[in-house]
């Protein structure tokens, strides 16, 4: 994996504004190297074409979700090891459960700040 | 209309601007609004059930969201444009996950459906419920936006 503020950061969400929002986040902390997906199925396909090397991604979102998303890169001998931060609008026990058994990296409430996206980021890549 | 329902909705709209916009505002003394005429210049708007059916409307006059989502962005946003309408229906999905989980505590689970956003001068918010809905108003330097909830009868 690339090392910290050098790594390809893939952002995910339906929202335009929301990826914008976490890109503008990621820029405060110093990472510049940032790509998106509007959906699970787009988020694939850039994970297939390029080197993605940590993943931030929406839960609810049309098409193909967060948890999907996850579950299919779980699932794919190339990507499995990916680091993938969960962020949702709710912190609900079962959605987190659910994250969790599906080898979620770690999970992230909106709204957030730049420092606590800073720590999440840190303490998965601390683990890797 | 229970006042339970009222605090969760003023404090995780203060939590939300202050954290992914960096703005604090400042609350006003709610009153009853019996018209379905919305405040602001952009509204968000959101559904939900369980504990209570009802609906939470966030309405915002133009400088304001324009403050608020350039903020968001790290780029001067100057018209209500894609953007604007796209950021509203985000903040009002983080109010009402940030209320929410607050009404939990609470021991008041509800759920809540995907937001809608209206813009346009004069535009009209109409809750689930019918009305009158409780309204909070909110200044900021940039202008003053409100938090209209709607609650029916609780279960």
């Amino acid at each position: 994996m690339g090392s910290d503020k050098n790594m390809k950061i893939l952002i995910v969400d339906d929202f335009a504004t929301m990826r914008k929002v976490i890109k503008n986040l990621l820029r405060q902390i110093g990472y510049q190297d940032v790509t998106e997906a509007e959906d699970g199925i787009h988020a694939l396909k850039e994970l297939k074409t390029q080197k993605i090397d940590f993943v931030i991604s929406d839960w609810n979102m049309p098409n193909m979700t967060g948890i999907e998303l996850l579950r299919a890169v779980r699932a794919d001998s190339e990507l499995s090891s990916l680091p993938f931060l969960m962020v949702t609008a709710e912190s609900l026990k079962e959605n987190v459960v659910e994250a969790v058994k599906a080898g979620v990296s770690n999970y992230i409430v909106k709204p957030f700040t730049a420092e606590v996206l800073n720590e999440k980021i840190k303490k998965i890549i601390e683990k890797q | 209309m229970d006042v339970r329902f009222i605090n969760p909705f003023l404090e995780a709209t203060i939590d939300v601007l202050k954290t992914m916009a960096f703005i604090e505002p400042s609350p006003g003394r709610p009153y009853l609004k019996n018209d379905n005429l919305a405040i602001g210049d952009v509204s968000g708007i959101i559904g939900f059930t369980g504990a209570a059916t009802g609906s939470m409307a966030l309405s915002f006059s133009e400088g304001c969201i324009l403050k608020i989502v350039s903020n968001m962005l790290g780029e001067e946003i100057k018209e209500i444009n894609g953007d604007i309408k796209d950021a509203v229906g985000e903040i009002t999905n983080m109010v009402s996950g940030a209320a929410r989980k607050k009404l939990e505590s609470l021991g008041l689970s509800i759920s809540a459906a995907i937001p809608t956003v209206v813009a346009g001068k004069g535009h009209s918010v109409s809750h689930i419920m019918g009305g009158p809905s409780i309204i909070i108003p909110f200044e900021t330097e940039q202008g003053p936006f409100v938090v209209d909830v709607c609650v029916g009868e609780m279960k």
